[in-house]
């Protein structure tokens, strides 16, 4: 691997009205390499990244290429400088074929028309080039996601990109397809394209990233070579300080049954799950995604309304068709998706925190505005949530505090259950080892937890027991003092 | 505290509404000062002329304040006018039957209307722009059927009472818009249906995991839209002494001119009572002022379009500017 310099980014400032959000960064991309861009949410990767792709343009700073300093004032001058960036949100249109999609605006012609058949087959070349099993002529609606972010990449070589960067890549897409996004990964940089790599799984950096720059509240903080480096330290880069208890967990005896669910199935993903949760502790569902285990749980809640088996709550059978009655039953969900399930984007964080308890506060036409606060403002501080004010719209606050104000709001209904489901994707470090303080408070005073998470790490950390599911049925049930990731896979991969 | 709870509001209010409330004041001001306008637009008489001119915009706008905020959008609205108009003065000219029960009879076939729009819309994914699309046929077809094609007379001093009558000073259309406001202002601001508003037209998946009845929200205001327009369309009968089958031809318009001018996004999930009035406001006045100003009425539409186009895009920088 040669240690020609691709990019340099030198003494960039960026500044918004009232934030900072680039303070002298400087990065260095060398040709064949994936260089990995780590830091918490707002911690400014977004922002230079944008910088580079001529959505925003710097204040300050020079961008230099291949020796030669450029200017990048919009999307168009980035590309011809090969810059190309996959962002998070795909951005394909997705009633057009493959093939219309990587020649989007620069159509082959003839005689003035779109020359179809030239353009899938060169399409076709390129997808083959990388072993993409994709059809050019297939509709960008009917792939996975995963086919769609290749779609993304063969694009992105197709415009002679020698700069890729790759927005957080693998956040929706399953173990296999990540496997093979590496090898196009690898393909790429042999033959001497740079990656900027941003993630936040730190188990993805050892096996695909050369180096990692830190940046912090839009500071630079350093560069380390990925083997040279430990994950303590880059963590500590990251958040700024040693995070001495990552963790926090202290295990109880949990007393008696508080929830009993038996021969879950909504007949489709969910087939026959059956599990007893007790009071005071954290039970984790583990699996591979597709395992059924967020179906079960929105039976649970009532969000499925046809499904057969049975719930008991303290000893007594409750039937709950809808959230309403989950809710007033003292059942409470935290949905996977805080963006498409939870959030309501363009309102404040006092409309987010109270949506679930109006009750508490409105009598009829009577609104008791500092009863409001009062609720808001309990669940801000309990969560360690910070918002400039209760009033801040909750779109512009960072992702942890979003899911803190998230948390908050199933927590003000006061539930004897609460189900989490991935309660921390898309959440900082910091943020996260916070909710896990929390978590292990609510059980301390008693609350009874149902954690999904796909992170091993945290469910092997935080859970009193863990449920392990496969095709919609309960695989084995592992203790927190004999479970490992070997057992947990053993049971999950069917 | 009670105060500066209320000084804070009254800010907020003018800070979030600044673009239109500057545009609708240089508008009036133009108006005072103009040599062939001062003499007319300032006088009670003209402003109340106005007032009475946007009530009945202002009723539609109310009812599609809250459709846009869902994230829909409701076009039958202009044609339920129509239809309640017709029948309402059908009751007192061809039965004879007392004003209130007219009145209620009107309301009723707005409330029929727009329940039938939230039923439709509830139980099947179409989308609100077809559903209205087809209600407002279906009633605009039948005020013709019921009327034959003529307009239904009515001559009864009560009957103009409505649309043409002063209680006190004011015009009666003017006090019933006062009530009406409040009344959408509580629903919005004050009730739970109001906030369940904001959160089905922002995100409708997350208000379905907060428990929210997502069908029952769509149901009411779909139903309140359709009272509003059948309040209208009474009311525009009685102005016009008669109920006209082509009356409300394209009010839908100029009730969604008002909510967009006013701030309201037709994304959904957000928007506000009180930026819908300045935006009724605005429309009015323009309205008059180019009669005013003896306009051409064919440019009055382009003077119009361009003002909506200019006050909407004020909106549009200083929200990308703060952001």
């Amino acid at each position: 691997m040669g240690e020609q310099i691709l990019l340099q980014m030198k003494n960039i400032h960026k500044k918004f009205p009232g934030v900072y959000a680039l303070k002298d960064i400087n990065f260095e991309l060398h040709a064949g390499e994936v260089h990995a861009l780590l830091g918490e949410n707002g911690a400014g990767k977004s922002t230079l990244i944008k910088v580079l792709g001529g959505i925003y343009e710097a204040d300050q700073g020079e961008i230099i290429i291949g020796g030669q300093k450029v200017e990048i004032h919009d999307v168009l001058s980035a590309q011809m400088n090969g810059i190309a960036i996959i962002h998070q949100e795909l951005v394909l249109v997705p009633h057009m074929t493959v093939a219309e999609n990587i020649f989007l605006g620069r159509e082959p012609k003839k005689a003035g028309f779109v020359n179809h058949d030239k353009m899938t087959k060169e399409a076709q070349i390129l997808l083959d080039e990388y072993d993409m099993h994709i059809p050019a002529d297939s509709l960008i609606k009917d792939l996975t996601i995963a086919q769609q972010q290749m779609v993304e990449i063969v694009k992105a070589i197709s415009f002679h990109s020698k700069i890729l960067v790759m927005d957080e890549p693998t956040s929706s897409i399953a173990d296999k397809e990540v496997a093979f996004l590496f090898k196009t990964m690898k393909t790429l940089t042999e033959s001497g394209v740079g990656i900027i790599y941003i993630s936040h799984k730190m188990s993805e950096l050892e096996e695909i990233c050369d180096r990692v720059t830190v940046m912090r509240d839009g500071t630079y903080v350093g560069t380390e070579v990925v083997k040279e480096t430990t994950k303590d330290r880059l963590i500590a880069m990251m958040v700024g300080r040693e995070l001495e208890n990552y963790y926090t967990r202290d295990y109880q005896n949990p007393s008696e049954v508080i929830l009993k669910c038996e021969d879950i199935d909504d007949g489709n993903m969910a087939k026959g799950a059956s599990f007893e949760l007790r009071k005071g502790e954290i039970v984790g569902f583990s699996g591979l995604v597709g395992a059924g285990r967020s179906e079960v749980m929105k039976c649970i809640f009532g969000l499925t309304k046809n499904y057969t088996g049975k719930i008991y709550l303290d000893g007594k059978e409750v039937k709950i068709t809808s959230p309403v009655q989950a809710l007033r039953a003292g059942i409470a969900l935290v949905p996977e998706d805080r963006k498409l399930e939870g959030l309501y984007k363009v309102q404040s964080v006092e409309f987010n925190a109270t949506i679930e308890v109006l009750d508490q506060f409105i009598k009829g036409i009577r609104v008791d505005g500092a009863k409001e606060d009062e609720i808001t403002q309990k669940y801000i501080d309990m969560m360690a949530t910070k918002t400039p004010s209760l009033e801040q719209e909750i779109g512009n606050l960072s992702g942890g505090n979003q899911q803190k104000v998230m948390i908050g709001r199933w927590l003000a209904t006061n539930p004897k259950v609460l189900i989490l489901d991935e309660p921390t994707r898309g959440v900082d470090v910091g943020a996260k080892s916070e909710i896990y303080s929390i978590m292990n408070e609510l059980v301390k005073q008693g609350m009874s937890i149902i954690m999904i998470s796909s992170e091993m790490p945290e469910i092997i950390n935080m859970s009193d027991r863990i449920y392990v599911m496969a095709n919609g049925k309960i695989r084995g049930c592992l203790d927190h003092t004999e479970v490992t990731q070997e057992t947990i896979m053993k049971l999950a991969a069917v | 505290m009670q105060t500066s709870a209320v000084t804070k509001k009254i800010k907020t209010y003018f800070k979030d509404n600044l673009g239109i409330i500057v545009a609708f004041l240089v508008l009036c001001i133009f108006l005072s000062v103009n040599p062939i306008t001062s003499s007319s637009f300032f006088t009670t008489k003209n402003l109340f002329n106005v007032l009475r001119q946007i009530s009945t915009n202002l009723y539609l706008a109310c009812g599609m304040t809250m459709v846009i905020i869902l994230g829909g959008i409701d076009l039958s609205v202009g044609s339920i006018i129509a239809l309640s108009g017709c029948v309402a003065a059908g009751c007192v000219s061809r039965y004879n039957l007392p004003l209130p029960v007219a009145i209620l009879a009107g309301l009723i076939i707005g409330l029929l209307v727009g329940m039938f729009n939230g039923f439709v819309i509830c139980k099947t994914t179409i989308p609100p722009f077809i559903v209205t699309l087809a209600t407002m046929n279906i009633a605009k077809g039948l005020a013709y059927v019921y009327t034959g094609g003529s307009p239904v007379r009515v001559v009864t001093k009560e009957w103009q009472f409505i649309g043409a009558g002063y209680i006190g000073p004011f015009p009666t259309p003017v006090i019933i818009l006062i009530v009406v406001l409040i009344i959408t202002a509580i629903i919005m601001n004050k009730t739970k249906i109001g906030r369940h508003m904001y959160a089905v037209g922002g995100n409708q998946q997350a208000a379905e995991f907060s428990g929210i009845n997502v069908a029952k929200v769509k149901f009411f205001v779909h139903a309140f839209s359709g009272v509003m327009a059948g309040l209208a369309g009474i009311v525009l009968a009685s102005r016009m002494y008669s109920g006209q089958p082509t009356a409300g031809d394209g009010a839908e318009m100029d009730a969604i001119a008002a909510v967009v001018v006013g701030g309201t996004s037709m994304a959904g999930g957000s928007g506000k009572i009180g930026g819908t009035i300045i935006g009724g406001l605005i429309i009015g006045v323009l309205n008059n002022g180019l009669n005013l100003l003896n306009v051409n009425s064919f440019w009055q539409y382009v003077v119009k379009g361009v003002v909506i186009l200019l006050a909407v895009f004020i909106d549009y920088i200083r929200n990308k500017k703060s952001k």
